[in-house]
């Protein structure tokens, strides 16, 4: 009787299914919220129809009006302003680490025990990260006025977020041990830091601020479109008088030295890490 | 041998090539100052008219919420529009890129498409739209799109090529065709690693939007933009603090998200 209802075969007859029925519903719900959002901002966005017909046709145009680049125009008003680009990310990139070291110290919990200053830290390094490079250059424009040190300030302290929040996590996970040894030798706190702490986290110290740097250069090349100085301005400048071959040069150029950046540091950091 | 004095070893030997590197910077830091002309009389100037700007700022003046509502809004629609068209384009993009599914002759050029992607700086993209397309959402939303392939098409072109493909063989030794491999062979291996980046580029795709408006690519950014030429601090400190608030709930969001997915 028994042997009449056991069908020994019946677990290979079953259909296999990947998800139980619980899982199938959350992924159609997660899609389902994908695809509601799309449609959402499809039939809600303020786009005008005509715009969109002939944005291939304007866009094609725009290309042949900067066929061929003006390169003559390259130097030296071109060639200046990409310097003092250079600049700007650089000398941003060196003033960023007086706010971001400090603040990382008081960031990573092994280093500072005092709780309430590691919240304060995440705060201040959340705050920079959170307002754009250019939203921060539209700060200092208003404070410095328009030039470069508007531009430097912003790229300083929109960097300190990133590096701040990078070194902090390279000192979290540094091993005690060192630290621990100079201490119960009576090393003073500084040389702990120094001789302890500072060896451990120097290769990933120059890594961030490598990439930093990197980031900063593609950064620092659209302040001037705010005011802030360097090569935005010459665009802005050559965008708003409609020459065309000439914004095809300062592209160009924008391009070679952001791809250069990337070369170097990329070059750089195989050879310290 | 034995009788040359080794010289002492010390314990903390002085990094002379690193110091010098240090000196180097430090003079490079105080050179390029000079020339940019930040001295230090600007800075100290700049401290006071700083707190002048920080004054006015305070306290927030949420009054005009009906407008600020609406560009964060438009903001938030190019973000989501902007990121499901770079996923869309990126994903056959990436597989084309990928040097161990296609040939060379079609990696590369398509490489080179997405390198010029990443390399202009979304706002530059986002002003020749507004030039080429008129001023409006279109074009922050074409300018996001371009930044969206340049980043996910590269991670995940450098994804895919880091495949077992063990696995591409064994489907192809089953006669599918290249659309079945892909499917079968090849997402499942990535496919959490996408939804990753792609939740990442949304994050960064709605930051980078509440910004083109800064050029008249839509959002908030032109409300942001144009307050600030009204000297309409205390205004432009209600926005900021709205697109805080936006970016770190979107933030809090996609972690929780990434969370779940693992």
């Amino acid at each position: 009787m028994n042997s009449m209802t056991h069908d020994p075969v019946a677990p290979l007859r079953r259909e296999w299914q990947r998800h139980t029925p619980a899982q199938r519903i959350s992924r159609w719900m997660v899609w389902l919220v994908c695809v509601a959002a799309v449609v959402w901002a499809v039939r809600s966005i303020d786009i005008i129809p005509e715009f969109l017909a002939d944005a291939p046709e304007q866009m094609a145009d725009m290309l042949v009006r900067m066929w061929p680049p003006d390169i003559a125009h390259y130097y030296p008003a071109v060639h200046n302003a990409m310097i003092e680009t250079l600049h700007i990310a650089t000398l941003g990139t060196v003033f960023c680490f007086v706010l971001a070291i400090p603040l990382a110290l008081m960031a990573a919990r092994n280093v500072c025990t005092i709780k309430p200053l590691n919240v304060l830290a995440q705060l201040g390094l959340v705050a920079s990260r959170s307002v754009n490079s250019l939203v921060w250059a539209l700060l200092f424009v208003a404070i410095f006025g328009p030039g470069a040190a508007a531009g430097v300030f912003a790229i300083a302290f929109r960097s300190v977020g990133f590096v701040g929040k990078l070194l902090a996590e390279a000192l979290e996970e540094t091993n005690p041990g060192p630290r621990e040894a100079l201490r119960a030798a009576g090393a003073p706190w500084g040389a702990e830091l120094l001789k302890g702490v500072w060896p451990q986290v120097q290769p990933a110290f120059w890594g961030i601020a490598l990439f930093r740097w990197d980031i900063n250069v593609r950064e620092s090349a659209v302040l001037g479109l705010v005011g802030a100085g360097g090569i935005g301005l010459v665009l802005d400048d050559a965008i708003n008088f409609f020459q065309w071959e000439r914004v095809a040069t300062v592209l160009l150029a924008i391009l070679v030295v952001v791809l250069l950046a990337e070369i170097v540091v990329t070059r750089i950091r195989a050879r310290l890490i | 041998m034995s009788a040359t004095t080794s010289p002492r070893r010390l314990a903390f030997a002085p990094n002379w090539p690193m110091r010098l590197a240090l000196l180097a910077l430090a003079v490079y830091t105080v050179w390029a100052s000079t020339r940019l002309g930040l001295t230090w009389d600007r800075v100290a100037h700049g401290m006071g008219e700083g707190a002048k700007l920080l004054g006015r700022m305070v306290p927030p003046n949420f009054e005009r919420w009906q407008l600020l509502l609406e560009g964060l809004l438009e903001s938030l629609q190019i973000a989501v529009l902007a990121s499901a068209l770079g996923i869309l384009i990126s994903l056959p993009l990436s597989i084309l890129a990928a040097r161990n599914l296609s040939p060379l002759w079609i990696a590369g050029p398509v490489r080179g498409v997405i390198a010029v992607c990443r390399s202009l700086h979304y706002v530059i993209v986002a002003i020749l739209f507004v030039k080429a397309i008129g001023f409006g959402a279109l074009a922050g939303t074409a300018a996001l799109v371009v930044a969206s392939v340049g980043f996910i098409a590269k991670l995940f072109a450098e994804a895919i090529e880091e495949i077992s493909m063990k696995q591409v063989e064994a489907i192809r030794a089953t006669g599918a065709g290249v659309m079945k491999v892909i499917a079968y062979a090849v997402l499942p291996q990535v496919a959490s690693r996408f939804i990753g980046f792609c939740l990442y580029q949304l994050d960064s795709n709605l930051r980078n939007s509440t910004l083109v408006g800064i050029v008249g690519a839509g959002g908030i950014g032109g409300t942001l933009f144009a307050a600030f030429k009204r000297f309409d601090y205390d205004f432009v400190a209600a926005i900021l603090l709205s697109i805080i608030a936006l970016i770190f709930l979107a933030e809090i969001i996609s972690g929780r998200v990434r969370a779940a997915l693992r």
